[in-house]
């Protein structure tokens, strides 16, 4: 995904934010943002996690990146990202143990995460390393910030609580299923489909712009 | 004998790897677009999932008692190998069903389903013959949630969809339903045991 004109740094960060957010736009990731966003804790520590790895690989992948065989470079991402998230792995079990034990073997699980893979391909082998480094910032923001939304809409609807804190009086009825696997696909298509929605809208609204001014102009 | 079919339903059904745990989710929304790739993919995972079972607890009973934190390293390398001498086997021996399979087949290394098995696997400290079981079910269940998916899609072609709708979000919804369907599997044990 090499842009068309040459992009600034800040680009790099800010693109992935909501332009070419990997869960949004790319949907890329998915295994994570579904299975782990049934609390905003275990969110919180999926997107941590995600970010250093990311972060570390994309570093590592773009100081290397001139003495990496082309034959072997996915062979030797793959690798490094193994390392990472092994140390990320081992990390998270000694600072945070029952996130750890809640996020289960979705930790491992971060070496198969495509954003990860698919920055250090498309960008980290062929980019500077701090351009490499801010754009892994951004992409680990836009992953987290979607995980974020999805681990709200989902702990508050389906416990009723938001970081563990009772929001809801004594009477609320949790809605448990938004907290059981089916409410994973249910948020986030949900949430594709309004965006997807408010896309369509202002693509139309484009289209009705440019029809009229050429109208104007005949 | 029980303790088998046991592991080997509760993994195609109760949970299912694609519906219920949210493994190997990329080929399930990519493609999932006809009844016949969706088949043939699954058929190819199984196929992986059952060598990599086997290649995993060699792996945990020789090797990495000496070096667990080395498991996911040596995980995802078995695995990347694993499915490149799959590849050449296959190509050697069945030419036809190699040219069935296609581009899906090297894809199956950055399968999460994959990895996901070998670390449930060592996880729960399955023996030789449960990690099979364990395996071939899981690959039934994503054979089972792709085709299902797929014919859905297939019928969806057809179907009157507004046109703002007409992105990925739908498909999630769909496979929203479909877990929820898939939940009521869970009844089929509780109300046995």
């Amino acid at each position: 995904m090499s842009p068309a004109k040459p992009s600034t740094a800040t680009d790099d960060f800010v693109r992935c934010l909501w332009k070419e957010n990997p869960t949004l736009v790319q949907l890329l990731g998915l295994c994570p943002t579904l299975a782990v966003t049934n609390s905003v804790a275990n969110c919180l520590g999926m997107g941590s996690a995600t970010m250093f790895v990311l972060v570390g690989s994309s570093f590592l992948v773009s100081v290397v990146r001139k003495w990496v065989p082309n034959e072997v470079r996915i062979s030797a991402f793959i690798l490094i990202i193994a390392t990472f998230v092994t140390v990320a792995d081992l990390a998270l079990a000694a600072v945070a143990p029952g996130i750890h034990k809640a996020l289960g073997a979705f930790v491992a699980l971060i070496v198969v995460n495509c954003i990860i893979l698919g920055r250090a391909e498309a960008f980290a082998s062929r980019n500077p390393v701090g351009r490499s480094v801010l754009d892994a910032i951004g992409n680990g923001i836009g992953f987290t910030w979607m995980m974020l939304v999805m681990g709200s809409i989902r702990e508050v609807l389906g416990n009723g609580t938001w970081l563990g804190f009772r929001i809801f009086g004594e009477n609320f009825e949790p809605w448990v299923i938004m907290i059981l696997p089916p409410g994973g696909f249910l948020t986030l298509g949900s949430i594709l489909l309004v965006v997807g929605a408010w896309k369509h809208r202002q693509s139309e609204r484009l289209r009705t712009r440019d029809l009229a001014l050429a109208q104007e102009a005949a | 004998m029980g303790d088998l079919v046991w592991i080997l339903v509760s993994t195609a059904l109760v949970n299912n790897f694609t519906l219920m745990m949210f493994l190997g989710l990329c080929p399930f929304l990519g493609v999932s677009g006809k009844i016949d790739t969706g088949f043939r993919m699954g058929l190819a995972n199984t196929f992986v999932l059952v060598m990599t079972s086997i290649a995993v607890w060699l792996l945990n009973t020789y090797i990495l008692t000496a070096a667990p934190y080395l498991q996911l390293i040596s995980f995802i390398v078995v695995i990347a190998s694993l499915v490149q001498i799959v590849e050449m086997v296959i190509k050697k021996l069945s030419p036809a069903l190699f040219r069935a399979l296609g581009i899906y087949l090297p894809l199956i290394t950055t399968n999460c389903a994959i990895l996901g098995l070998a670390i449930f696997q060592t996880n729960r400290a399955y023996t030789l013959l449960e990690g099979i079981f364990f395996a071939i079910g899981g690959g039934l269940g994503l054979m089972l949630a792709l085709v299902l998916m797929a014919s859905i899609r297939e019928s969806l072609e057809l179907a009157d969809v507004p046109k703002a709708a007409r992105n990925m979000g739908l498909i999630l919804i769909l496979a929203g339903s479909l877990s929820l369907a898939f939940m009521g599997f869970a009844g089929l044990f509780s109300a046995t045991s």
